[in-house]
């Protein structure tokens, strides 16, 4: 399609505003003077509407169809809440506005922070980072100034299975820390003796996530968790997978010391063609007074206010966390309350253990050893054999209207799909789902170059992912006029 | 049951008898026991759609500086945004999308990404850009370590002018033994003072970072800041305000290497703080060492043109601990509203709200300065969109005395003198609402009024 600056028309405009109603003051100095045009587009309203509502036509979305995408937690997105966000005296709210006069935002923070502890079993929590990946980074600086303030600050060492996501690594090294790498064993769960042999004097984390990302929860959590803090490290819960545990279990509970949530996940706010999200952390009271500044707290006069700590490791954005997606998970948290956020979770894992059941018979699973929690992951190592990769048949899931599973992850299975269908897909929908993979399974055997030329029916075909990176054009280039 | 769940009891009991179990305690059963919830969490009863909507008008209510006229910025700005950016935003085909590896169904996001990445680089004078950051600020931080890694030196020089949050921020990301951050203190006329950062730069600096305009409004000289670095090997990472820079002179023309700033201030409601979205952009060269996600042109097997994800060694789940950042989730329904924005508003209508910032400001800064008492704190640097002015009583007396009269008059900054104001005026505020504004401080300033 044509770009927006391949519609430009000199003397088109978009904009309207009011005539400039004071005097002109003498402008910039000519010193500071850009003195050429921006490069900006000239179009009409009318224009751009037609441009970005015709984009959005090439996408596939959550009320297209279905995304069976492991670990990513693709849910339906009420539409109330988009509304509730809306509302004029949430969203207009400037962030440096007396606090007083953000009693409404601050209440809400409040609660959701207070809800989210309850829902995880933790004391305090910090509604800050934007996403999980900086959910992590606020984790691990927690542990990092807990170890300081007791004296082990010598400590560097995360300990992480092999089936972590890959922002596990990448933000223990952003926190200056060692990765130290735990074997999984034949059920496909951490290994508990690898995991005695690595944990020691340097060990400052153990970074999990639970239920892990073949779908598995951590039978031995219990034993794991007392190894760290035996150890004297403490323990990191990756929350991308709390829509398997609402209601049912916590890990405040299970020995864990902090874990990230995903509101962009578990808690329904949209994910927007990847953000923006939400990484709230919750926490115990003993790493509570290390939370990123500021957070918000109730006086004894019952009103709310922001409060600065002493002992706070830092600040992570500007202001005090995506609130647009707060208000929307405290909007969904309100809806469902307890019983409806257990039962999220049961509808998950039935809606993820029934899709396995049915197609367990045509293609491999590995670790399959009993029910998966909220996703599962399959193997197409015998797909494979007609020489179709697991590529190929998530490109030919996208004929059949469905979005692709998570592929190639976790790593520790080959020719990985990770499926997640979560609990706001039917019965109805899950047979659809899984008799397109039954077909495309049947494909690879008969006709296996339909599932190699995958896509045919999307906007584009398939895309050159190496001219992309060789020919590397990630901006239009400029007009003849230059900018 | 929850209107967002189809299953049944006859769909459960059929779907239990294909999975082979009884019912759902089995499928549970690797949670050991002791470890299952037997109660209920403690947490309100659930809402009705109608409840709820009561419940949020109650706070919105509560926010009752949400229908203000509005002089604080500092870091978030209360600018007009067209309708049209948000019919486009509520499109499910873009809100309720996922990140989109899967190119061949995620075109409609990968191209208004690449046309925002496009957009950003102009405005800012570069040739590349990023798919987004978290917030200015973050990107800031994020532009520091970018930098460290492109010249292997470990210290970074910050300008003193640098909005404090952002500048907590960048500590904090940067909070790491070997690591060290220095602030270049600046001048009485609120410009960074070169010759202190002439003495510090020695010795391997990564970067100097420094806000144009400052966070005092104040338009730095960026030229002799760029030849000061680049003396030194280092780079020049520039936090810039996009909306100033259809007026100012580009940072990419003035010699920076890395541009960051915030784009709340495009299309993007203040919200209290969030979701806003940090912007990135670079020179070609260093476009690889660029953190997050980047959208590139291609073409596909017919031949067609496309967009993709591209760049993918460099980020966390391909590269995993050696990657550039550990950001995966971005911004990116927020650069969407950028794009929308910047698209309506165009050539033209953004240089006009530029425009507007700028004789607006510097209205209220002449009529405030006309007060008996009232001074300039930084003299005659020029500024754009938001000034000090130091009043003769407590900043924090006339912050209150327009707050009665509905008005929210900025930031006291009580660090810089006890009179000190930090003021915005965005296009939206009008002559009448300035007026009332210099009027009431007029009355405050003069013993006046019911102070």
């Amino acid at each position: 399609m044509k770009t927006i600056f391949e519609m430009s028309s000199p003397g088109r405009t978009g904009s309207s505003l009011p005539e400039l109603d004071v005097p002109v003051s003498s402008g910039i100095p000519e010193e500071f003077s850009r003195g050429k045009k921006t490069g900006l587009p000239e179009v009409t309203e009318n224009q751009v509407m037609r441009h970005f509502v015709n984009l959005s036509t090439m996408n596939y979305h959550v009320e297209k169809g279905m995304y069976p995408l492991g670990s990513c937690t693709m849910k339906y997105n009420p539409k109330h809440f988009e509304n509730l966000a809306r509302l004029s005296g949430l969203s207009g709210i400037h962030p440096l506005a007396p606090e007083a006069m953000a009693a409404g935002t601050l209440e809400i923070m409040y609660k959701l922070a207070d809800y989210l502890c309850e829902i995880t079993g933790f004391e305090r929590a910090s509604l800050q980072p934007a996403a999980g990946a900086q959910g992590e980074f606020c984790g691990l600086m927690l542990i990092k100034s807990y170890l300081e303030s007791i004296g082990e600050k010598h400590r560097n060492e995360v300990l992480m299975p092999d089936s972590a996501h890959g922002t596990n690594p990448a933000t223990s090294t952003l926190a200056d820390c060692v990765i130290v790498g735990v074997k999984s064993n034949e059920f496909g769960e951490v290994d508990p003796d690898d995991l005695r042999e690595k944990a020691g004097p340097n060990t400052a984390a153990f970074m999990l996530t639970n239920p892990n990302t073949l779908g598995l929860f951590e039978s031995r959590i219990e034993e794991l968790t007392s190894i760290v803090h035996k150890a004297g490290g403490l323990n990191y819960m990756d929350g991308a997978n709390m829509n398997a545990l609402l209601g049912v279990a916590r890990p405040g509970d299970m020995g864990f010391d902090v874990c990230h949530l995903n509101l962009h996940k578990t808690f329904a706010t949209p994910h927007g063609g990847g953000g923006p999200g939400a990484g709230p952390v919750t926490c115990t009271a003993e790493l509570a007074q290390f939370l990123p500044d500021p957070v918000v707290i109730q006086n004894k006069d019952g009103s709310y206010s922001l409060s600065k700590k002493q002992n706070s490791f830092g600040r992570l954005l500007a202001f005090y966390g995506n609130t647009g997606v707060l208000y929307k998970a405290f909007a969904y948290i309100r809806t469902l309350g307890s019983a409806g956020l257990r039962e999220v979770t049961e509808n998950a894992l039935i809606n993820a253990n029934y899709l396995k059941a049915r197609l367990e018979e045509y293609f491999d699973i590995p670790f399959n050893n009993g029910p998966c929690m909220h996703e599962f992951v399959l193997s197409g190592d015998r797909q494979a054999e007609n020489g179709v990769k697991t590529l190929d048949m998530a490109k030919r899931l996208l004929d059949y209207g469905f979005h692709a599973p998570t592929v190639y992850f976790p790593l520790i299975v080959h020719e990985a799909m990770m499926i997640e269908p979560t609990e706001t897909e039917g019965l109805e929908d899950l047979d659809a789902f899984a008799e397109a993979m039954i077909s495309i399974s049947r494909e690879c055997d008969e006709k296996p170059y339909l599932v190699t030329d995958a896509p045919v029916n999307t906007p584009v075909l398939r895309l050159d992912e190496v001219q992309a990176v060789k020919e590397l054009c990630i901006v239009e280039p400029p007009d003849e006029e230059g900018q | 049951m929850s209107r967002f769940i189809q299953n049944r009891g006859e769909h459960t009991e059929e779907m239990f008898r294909v999975i082979g179990v009884k019912g759902i305690s089995d499928l549970l059963k690797s949670i050991p026991l002791k470890y299952q919830l037997k109660e209920d969490l403690d947490l309100p009863d659930p809402a009705s759609e109608l409840e709820l909507q009561r419940e949020f008008e109650g706070y919105a209510d509560r926010n009752t500086g949400a229908d203000k006229i509005c002089f604080i910025g500092a870091g978030a700005y209360d600018h007009f945004i067209p309708a049209a950016v948000d019919h486009i935003l509520l499109r499910s085909e873009f809100y309720t999308a996922y990140t989109p590896y899967q190119a061949e169904v995620s075109q409609g996001t990968l191209q208004a990404v690449f046309e925002y990445q496009t957009m950003i680089a102009r405005l800012t004078g570069m040739e590349a850009a990023n798919a987004s950051m978290y917030d200015g600020a973050s990107a800031a931080a994020e532009a520091c370590l970018m930098a460290m890694r492109a010249t292997r030196k470990q210290r970074i020089l910050m300008a003193g002018s640098l909005n404090p949050r952002w500048a907590d921020v960048v500590r904090t990301y940067l909070k790491r033994d070997d690591f060290e951050i220095n602030e270049i203190p600046f001048l009485e006329d609120g410009t960074l003072d070169l010759e202190i950062a002439a003495k510090l730069i020695e010795g391997g600096t990564a970067a100097i970072l420094v806000q144009y305009p400052n966070y005092f409004g104040l338009i730095e000289d960026l030229q002799p800041v760029a030849d000061l670095i680049h003396e030194h090997g280092g780079l020049l990472a520039v936090a810039a305000d996009p909306v100033a820079l259809p007026l100012l002179r580009s940072p990419g023309d003035a010699g920076a290497d890395i541009v960051v700033g915030e784009g709340q201030s495009m299309g993007i409601p203040m919200s209290y703080g969030g979701p806003y979205i940090g912007f990135m952009a670079t020179r070609k060269k260093l476009a690889r060492k660029m953190p997050g996600r980047i959208i590139g042109r291609t073409s596909d097997r017919a031949d067609q043109e496309g967009y993709v994800l591209t760049l993918q060694t460099r980020e966390q789940h391909i590269r995993r601990e050696k990657a550039t950042s550990n950001i995966c989730s971005n911004q990116a329904l927020m650069a969407l509203a950028n794009t929308v924005y910047l698209s309506l508003m165009g050539e033209e209508g953004f240089r006009e709200v530029s425009n507007q910032c700028f004789h607006k400001s510097h209205y209220l800064q002449q009529k405030l300065l006309e007060i008996p008492g009232v001074s300039s704190v930084f003299a005659d640097t020029p500024f754009f969109r938001e000034f000090t002015v130091s009043f003769p009583v407590s900043s924090l007396d006339i912050h209150d005395g327009l707050m009665k009269e509905g008005i929210l008059a900025g930031l006291p900054m009580v660090e810089l003198g006890e009179g000190v104001m930090l003021i915005t005026a965005t296009e939206k505020r009008t002559k009448q609402e300035m007026d009332l504004y210099v009027k009431i401080a007029s009355d405050i300033c003069c013993g006046g009024g019911d102070q």
